[in-house]
């Protein structure tokens, strides 16, 4: 009886949700050479997780899932700060952000 | 009162002799090196007089029921069992192994055997020490010399005390490197450490079979120890051949390596490089006599084995005629004396082969004598003349070196046979056992009778061209010798002459023999007659003196007949110079094939291609792989990151298959759960 728009969201729509967004990110992360667009993809992948605790954490009615997501951004956030200092210092050496070019550790 | 004899001391102060002068040699002043050297030796020598002493003379202090000697002397009615000896002295000095019912002591064992054996080595090495003091004065490597030498006693006494094969096993191999040592003591010239090589490989082919025997008789008696193989072997008085027989070729062969018979004779003469008190001690007088030793030891086994004996007996004549021949023409003085070497140690094999123990350690003592006599006298030779061996360089050194000259004169008489010296009364004694021993015993006699008269040839040729005539090089200035090798030359001059006298008797071995009878179980043999002693005896002289004659011929006077002989013979003289090919023969039958299978399979095909190939292939694919797998490591960040995915994507594929159809179920479940 209930409509369309009153039925809750199936789980299953977060997962896809959660699956798709990990997939950009790490298709992002493999065909883009701009380090700043590998540097995003990353993000989206972390996201693309963070969605599939919540949406466990609301199934489970469990709070853990919550809490890992609250440890995920804060390491992302570490992860940005630290990520974007060493893109500049890489940017500033090189004088360039392609991925391909910085291949220094290749023997 | 039960005291002890301190055997341990014989071995140890040659061996403390040995550490001082190898180790602090080189920086302690000349004089103190001499003065261990010597003291060694003597000391040695002293203790073994003490032991016999104490023993034999004085009644054993540790044995309880021993008789004065005086008793065992009179008349020949010996003790056949051999473990019944009242005069065996053990000393046991701690277990050497222990395994199972296996059982073998570190042992000393004092009897009469050893005892004479002890007297000889020490006796005669203190001698040769004190002749090379003045032999090897000016050499660079005195106190290196008198070490190995000092080592040698060593392990002579130990090979001589020991009480059962293993011990005796240590001294045989450490005669060896000691032997090994000393011929090739002038190392930096090539023939010297070839011919060290070559003495230490050819009896390494000996010492396999004195490992073998070993090995057999632990198998078949389950002990080492010499007395109980002699009571295993009493209390079955029936049991010859077979084993006893394999174990006893096993043994000869050992023999064989260790005393330079036939087949294994070719490195003493080599042996040759060393110097010459060397060639006197170990290359004639004690080492090369071991064999014989050794024989006499195991006599009960022997005993136990016709065949055995008769093999030895037959190499033992064999190899006498065939050295007296080639000694025939040497003309190095010292080859010359080395050839007779095997060729008297043939006689004490015969005397051993015709069970003749005591006439064979008779012997050995005796030429031990002699022929360290004869050595030394060489050597005091080719000291004069500045190192010349070559006789028909020589001549005429009578008025030169007169000492020289007449101490050697009794020792050719002495070996030459001809009464009252003492190389008569043992080669007699010998000759006179193999006579009668039935028809095999006839042939030998006859074989030995021939060898008398060419050992009183070669050596009285050795005579003439030394000391005869005129000096036939102008350019030698020869002198005599020192006093502290002159000295030496006399004492054994004295007991060549009179070493053959403790017989007591015109013919056989009497009281010699007599002592001996209780370790090598003799009885007094009794198919011969007082006559037929007295006509063999005279026989045997009769030959010596024919061999002098026609050395006096060839060689005596200023004649070409020598040449004149040659020239008529000249297969047989080329055959003879050139020492039957035998050197050749071993060279094309066995080294040559044994250094193409060494070269070519082993090492070409197994260690080149096959072990070579192995190493090669497992680094080839090491590198290989590492090539390959470099190419991963690209340095690009996205391929990093691709195989990274790669990897995640293999690992949830491998834990999520199996549970595909569980999810599948979970799926259905989830969407039933949005209703």
């Amino acid at each position: 009886m209930s409509s369309f728009l009153s039925q809750e969201v199936p789980l299953s729509w977060y997962l896809l949700l959660s699956a798709l967004l990990f997939t950009l990110g790490v298709v992002g992360f493999l065909i883009k050479r701009n380090l700043i667009t590998v540097f995003m993809s990353i993000e989206l992948m972390l996201n693309g997780v963070n969605l599939s605790f919540v949406t466990f954490a609301h199934q489970w009615h469990a709070v853990k899932g919550q809490i890992f997501v609250f440890f995920v951004m804060m390491v992302a956030a570490a992860e940005a700060a630290v990520g974007l200092a060493i893109i500049i210092a890489v940017f500033r050496a090189r004088a360039t952000l392609a991925v391909d070019r910085i291949d220094l550790m290749k023997l | 009162m039960n005291g002890s004899l301190h055997l341990w001391l014989i071995p140890l102060l040659p061996f403390a002799g040995f550490l001082i002068n190898g180790l602090l040699g080189r920086r302690l002043p000349k004089f103190l090196v001499t003065t261990v050297a010597l003291i060694a030796p003597l000391a040695a020598f002293g203790f073994v007089l003490n032991a016999g002493f104490l023993e034999f003379i004085h009644g054993n202090p540790g044995f309880t029921n021993s008789v004065p000697l005086a008793v065992n002397l009179n008349g020949h009615d010996a003790i056949i069992n051999p473990v019944a000896n009242p005069y065996s002295y053990v000393e046991t000095f701690g277990t050497w192994l222990n395994i199972g019912t296996l059982h073998i002591d570190f042992s000393f064992v004092l009897d009469q055997l050893s005892l004479v054996m002890l007297l000889v080595v020490t006796g005669v090495g203190f001698l040769i020490h004190i002749y090379s003091v003045g032999y090897m004065k000016e050499d660079a490597g005195y106190a290196r010399y008198f070490a190995y030498l000092n080592l040698f006693l060593f392990f002579m006494t130990t090979l001589v005390l020991a009480g059962n094969a293993l011990v005796m096993f240590v001294g045989w191999e450490g005669v060896g490197l000691a032997s090994y040592l000393l011929i090739g003591f002038w190392f930096s010239k090539t023939s010297a450490a070839d011919a060290g090589k070559k003495a230490f490989i050819v009896n390494r082919i000996g010492d396999v079979g004195f490992l073998i025997g070993m090995f057999l008789l632990l198998a078949n008696f389950g002990t080492l120890t010499f007395t109980e193989i002699a009571t295993k072997l009493g209390q079955d008085p029936g049991w010859t051949g077979g084993v006893v027989t394999v174990i006893a070729l096993c043994l000869l062969l050992g023999a064989t390596g260790k005393s330079a018979q036939l087949p294994l004779y070719i490195w003493l003469p080599d042996a040759m490089e060393g110097p010459t008190p060397v060639s006197a001690l170990i290359h004639a007088a004690t080492m090369v006599t071991a064999g014989v030793y050794m024989i006499a030891r195991t006599h009960v086994l022997f005993d136990h084995s016709p065949f055995a004996l008769n093999t030895v007996a037959i190499v033992g004549a064999a190899t006498a005629l065939f050295a007296a021949t080639i000694a025939l023409v040497q003309t190095d003085i010292k080859r010359v004396l080395a050839y007779s070497t095997i060729s008297q140690l043939g006689y004490m094999f015969l005397g051993c082969g015709v069970a003749a123990y005591s006439a064979a350690i008779f012997h050995l003592m005796t030429h031990a004598f002699f022929k360290a006599l004869l050595f030394l006298a060489a050597g005091s030779v080719i000291h004069g003349l500045g190192g010349e061996q070559d006789m028909r360089k020589m001549g005429g050194l009578r008025k030169k070196m007169p000492v020289t000259f007449w101490t050697m004169t009794m020792g050719v008489i002495a070996i030459a046979g001809i009464p009252p010296f003492s190389g008569f009364f043992s080669k007699d004694a010998i000759l006179y056992a193999a006579y009668t021993q039935g028809s095999l015993g006839k042939v030998l006699y006859v074989v030995g009778l021939v060898t008398a008269a060419l050992t009183a040839f070669y050596m009285f040729r050795l005579w003439y061209l030394t000391f005869n005539g005129e000096s036939r090089d102008s350019h030698a200035h020869p002198h005599e010798s020192p006093w502290s090798m002159l000295g030496p030359l006399v004492i054994l001059a004295l007991l060549s002459l009179g070493g053959g006298w403790i017989s007591g008797a015109w013919a056989g071995v009497g009281n010699f023999g007599a002592f001996l009878a209780p370790v090598l179980g003799e009885t007094a043999n009794e198919s011969g007659s007082a006559i037929l002693e007295v006509i063999l005896s005279v026989v045997a002289v009769m030959v010596a003196v024919l061999g002098w004659f026609v050395a006096e011929w060839l060689y005596g006077q200023k004649s070409d007949h020598s040449e004149q002989l040659a020239a008529a013979m000249p297969g047989a003289h080329k055959l003879l110079v050139n020492k039957y090919y035998v050197d050749e023969f071993y060279g094309a039958t066995i080294i040559k094939p044994l250094m193409a299978v060494s070269t070519y399979l082993l090492g070409w095909f197994v260690d080149k291609a096959i072990l070579g190939g192995a190493a090669w292939l497992l680094g080839g694919i090491a590198t290989f792989s590492g090539a390959l797998l470099q190419r991963w490591q690209s340095g690009n960040l996205r391929s990093y990151a691709a195989w990274l995915a790669a990897g995640a994507a293999a690992v949830l594929l491998f834990f999520v298959l199996p549970w595909m159809s569980l999810l599948a179920n979970f799926g259905i479940h989830l969407g039933m759960a949005g209703h």
